[in-house]
C-alpha cells in the first residue's frame, strides 16, 4: 500500500478530456473480442487524437498494462497522442505517386501549410501527414482530406482543394 | 405509353478513384438537369470499369448497350443532355459500346466479371448477375468437397506469397478446434495495387460470399475483414453490404435455411504496412503491436486468439464463388504452368492507360504495358517498372518480354505479388529509389528482427555515402550495401526485411550508372 501510494501520477489531469464520454466509448466496444483498436478508432474519431490521460481509463477497462495500451497507440501511424487541426490533409508518398510528381506536391504543400509532415499550418485548418498509398495509384499524385480523395493533384489543383475546405467553415 | 415516359438508366461509378476524379459532382449535375429539362432518369451508382483515364466514365443504357462517355466533368452535363446522350448520341467524349473498347473487350474478367457493371449495394443486381449461385452450390456440398474443388482450381494465394489456397484450407478443416476463424487480408498496402479495393467498393458481396464458402468448407462460424484505414469508402461499402446479407438471410445463423452459420465483421487498421503480413495481421486484430510472429505454428493451426483460421487474401477468397458456380475444371482453363486462372493486374504510376486489367496468367509485361497501357502518361519512354509493390525488384526494358506467371517472374529475379504494376519514365533516380526502399522498411518494420529495423536505417545511411562519394568510397560502400542486402535477405524473419533488398539490389544491378558521382557507379 505504501509504494502504491508513493507512485507519482503518472499522466497529469487533462480538463479538456471528458473522461466520462471516453469511459462510454469503452464500454461500448471492450467486449468485443481484440477489443483496443475498435476502442483507439473510436476514441480517436470522438476527440480528434488519443490523449494520455485517456490510456489508464483504457488500460484498466481492458485489463492491460499502461505500458501495453502505449505501446499499441505508437505502434500505429493512424494513432495520434496530440490534438490535430481542423482538416486532415494526407499526401501520399508511395511510388505510384512518385512517378507522376509526388515529391514535388509534397514540397508544394510544405510551403503552402507552412509546416513539415506532422506538423500543422499556423491558422490551425490543416495538419499535413505523409499516407502510404491511398489505392488511386493510377491516377496520382493523390491526396485525401478528411475522408474526401483527390486524384492527379497538381499545385494548382492542391490550393483550389484547400481554398475551398477553408470556405466551407 | 411512348419511349418518353420509361426512364433511361444513366450509370456514373462510386468507385473512389471515380469520386477523386469528380463523379458525385458529375452524378449531381446529371440528376439536376434531368429535373430541370422535365426528364425522368434511373440514376445508378456502379462500380467502376476499372479504365480510370476515362473516370468519371459515365454510361448510358439503350437498346443497343450501354454507351459510355467520357472522362466527363460536371461542366460538360449539359452539353450532353443538348446533344441527346440519353439516346446514346455522338460528342466528343462518347465512346461507343463500353463492352468494344479494346482495353475492356481483352481482358478475361472472370472475377471481376460484374465489377463496373451492377450497383455494389444492390443484392438483386448481384443475384441477377449470377451472384450466390457459388453458395447455393457449396451449401449441398460437404466440406471435405469443397475443398477438393478450390484444391482442383489450382487457385492460389493472390495476396502476394502465391501459397495454395486449398491447402491452408484443408489444414484447418483437418483440426478439430470448436472455434475456427475466416480472415480477410484487405491491408493491401502494396503501391500500386488497387484491386483489393475495388473489389471491396465495387462488388462486395462477392467477397462476402467467398468468406462463407471459405466458412463452410473449414467449419468456420466467424469471420473478420481486417481494412486498412487509409479506404474508409471501402469500409463504408462492406458494412452496408454485410447488413444487407445479414437481413436477407446470406450471413447469420442458418445461412438460407442451411444449418450452418457465419458472422462477419469488418475491422479497421491503423496505419501499419507491416500488418498486411498475415501473422502480424492475427496480432493487430487481437489488439496487439502489429508485430509479425514466428512460423511454426502456422495460422491454420494456431491463427486468430489461437485458433485454426483460414487467413487470405480479397482476391483469393473473391476468387471462390466463381470457382464453386462454374467449377474447377472452367477455373483452371485459364492461365499456364503452375499459375492457373487469372490475375486482376493494375497499371499505375506514370502510365497514359492507367487501371485494372484482368487476364489469365502468360501475359508479357510489354504487352500490358504498350498494347493495355499505351506507354507512359508523360510521353517519355519507360526505364523501369516495379512490379509486386514496394518490396518487388525494378524491371529494365529489356525484361519485359517476360511472362506474367509466378514461375517466370521468379526466373528472372522478379515478382507478381498483388499484381501492381508501377511505370517509371526516364527522369527516374534509381539510387533514390533504393534509398526510399530501404527508408520505406526503416518506418515500417514491426521491429522484431534485428535485420529488419537495423539493417533498413543502415541501408539508408549506406547509399546516401555512396550518391555523395568520390570513388573508393563508392566501391567499399556498394560492397557493404551487397552484404547488407544478404544479412536482410538471409537473417529477416519475414517479407518485409527478406525483400526490401530486392528493389534494391535490382536498382544497383540493372541501373548502376544512377550510384555515385559520374562514372563512378560503374563499380556497382
Amino acid at each position: 500500500m505504501q509504494i502504491e501510494a508513493s507512485v507519482p501520477q503518472a499522466v497529469p489531469s487533462d480538463p479538456s478530456v471528458d473522461l466520462n464520454q471516453v469511459r462510454s466509448i469503452i464500454q461500448e466496444f471492450k467486449t468485443l473480442p481484440g477489443a483496443m483498436l475498435p476502442v483507439l478508432h473510436a476514441i480517436q474519431d470522438a476527440l480528434g487524437h488519443v490523449p494520455p490521460s485517456v490510456v489508464p481509463l483504457i488500460a484498466d477497462e481492458l485489463n492491460l498494462s499502461r505500458a501495453e495500451v502505449h505501446g499499441v497507440i505508437s505502434f500505429y501511424h493512424h494513432f495520434r497522442q496530440q490534438p490535430a487541426g481542423r482538416h486532415i490533409v494526407q499526401i501520399c508518398r508511395a511510388e505510384a505517386c512518385q512517378a507522376v510528381g509526388a515529391d514535388a506536391l509534397v514540397a508544394h504543400a510544405k510551403a503552402a501549410l507552412g509546416c513539415d509532415f506532422h506538423g500543422t499550418s499556423s491558422d490551425g485548418q490543416f495538419t499535413l501527414e505523409p499516407v502510404y498509398c491511398l489505392g488511386q495509384c493510377a491516377c496520382g499524385p493523390n491526396m485525401q482530406i478528411d475522408d474526401d480523395l483527390h486524384a492527379r493533384v497538381s499545385n494548382d489543383k492542391f490550393n483550389r482543394v484547400l481554398r475551398a475546405k477553408r470556405g466551407v467553415q | 405509353m411512348s419511349a418518353l415516359n420509361t426512364p433511361v438508366t444513366i450509370y456514373v461509378p462510386r468507385d473512389s478513384t471515380a469520386l477523386a476524379l469528380g463523379a458525385d459532382q458529375v452524378a449531381a449535375a446529371i440528376a439536376q438537369q434531368a429535373a430541370q429539362r422535365g426528364i425522368s432518369i434511373n440514376l445508378v451508382r456502379n462500380g467502376s470499369r476499372g479504365m480510370f483515364w476515362l473516370e468519371p466514365l459515365v454510361e448510358v443504357a439503350t437498346a443497343a448497350g450501354r454507351i459510355g462517355y467520357g472522362p466527363v466533368e460536371s461542366d460538360d452535363v449539359a452539353a450532353l443532355f443538348d446533344a441527346g446522350f440519353l439516346s446514346g448520341a455522338q460528342h466528343s467524349s462518347a465512346l461507343g459500346l463500353v463492352e468494344e473498347i479494346p482495353y475492356l473487350k481483352k481482358q478475361e474478367r472472370l472475377t471481376f466479371a460484374r465489377v463496373g457493371i451492377t450497383d455494389p449495394l444492390s443484392l438483386p443486381d448481384y443475384l441477377a448477375h449470377e451472384g450466390y449461385a457459388g453458395l447455393r452450390r457449396a451449401l449441398g456440398m460437404s466440406g471435405a468437397e469443397l475443398v477438393q474443388e478450390v484444391l482442383d482450381s489450382g487457385l492460389r494465394g493472390r495476396g502476394g506469397a502465391a501459397f495454395p489456397t486449398g491447402i491452408k484450407w484443408k489444414t484447418v478443416a483437418a483440426t478439430s478446434a470448436k472455434q475456427k476463424y475466416i480472415v480477410c487480408n484487405a491491408d493491401e498496402g502494396d503501391s500500386g495495387t488497387f484491386s483489393d479495393r475495388m473489389v471491396m467498393e465495387d462488388d462486395p458481396f462477392m467477397l462476402i460470399e467467398g468468406m462463407t464458402i471459405a466458412a463452410l468448407a473449414v467449419g468456420a462460424t466467424r469471420g473478420y475483414i481486417y481494412v486498412r484505414s487509409e479506404y474508409p469508402h471501402a469500409i463504408a461499402v462492406l458494412n452496408q453490404a454485410i447488413a444487407t446479407a445479414n437481413s436477407a438471410g446470406y450471413l447469420g445463423d442458418n445461412i438460407l435455411g442451411s444449418a450452418s452459420s457465419f458472422h462477419l465483421e469488418v475491422r479497421k487498421g491503423a496505419g501499419a504496412y507491416i500488418c498486411g503480413e498475415e501473422t502480424a495481421l492475427l496480432e493487430s486484430l487481437e489488439g496487439k503491436r502489429g508485430v509479425v510472429r514466428a512460423k511454426p505454428p502456422l495460422p491454420a493451426i494456431e491463427g486468430l486468439f489461437g485458433k485454426p483460421t483460414v487467413i487470405n487474401n480479397v482476391i483469393s477468397l473473391a476468387s471462390v464463388p466463381i470457382i464453386l458456380a462454374r467449377g474447377a475444371a472452367f477455373y483452371k482453363n485459364y492461365g499456364m504452368g503452375r499459375s492457373l486462372g487469372t490475375l486482376p493486374m493494375q497499371l499505375a504510376g506514370n502510365i497514359r492507360r492507367g487501371g485494372l486489367v484482368e487476364k489469365a496468367f502468360g501475359v508479357t509485361l510489354r504487352e500490358l504495358l504498350q498494347d493495355f497501357g499505351g506507354g507512359t502518361a508523360s510521353g517519355k519512354p519507360i526505364r523501369a517498372v516495379q512490379v509486386g509493390g514496394p518490396l518487388g525488384p525494378y524491371l529494365p526494358p529489356l525484361l519485359f518480354d517476360t511472362k506474367l506467371d509466378y514461375e517466370a517472374m521468379a526466373a528472372v529475379g522478379g515478382m507478381l505479388g498483388h499484381g501492381g504494376i508501377v511505370v517509371f519514365d526516364d527522369s527516374v533516380d534509381m539510387a533514390k529509389q533504393a534509398r526510399y526502399a530501404m527508408e520505406f522498411c526503416a518506418v515500417e518494420s514491426c521491429g522484431k528482427c534485428t535485420p529488419c529495423r537495423i539493417g533498413s536505417t543502415r541501408g539508408v545511411e549506406v547509399i546516401d555515402k555512396i550518391v555523395a562519394g568520390e570513388s573508393h568510397v563508392v566501391v567499399q560502400q556498394i560492397k557493404l550495401l551487397r552484404d547488407l542486402c544478404d544479412t536482410m535477405v538471409n537473417g529477416s524473419l519475414c517479407a518485409m526485411g527478406s525483400m526490401t533488398p530486392l528493389p534494391v539490389l535490382s536498382a544497383l544491378d540493372h541501373f548502376p550508372e544512377d550510384f555515385g558521382k559520374g562514372q563512378l557507379g560503374q563499380a556497382a
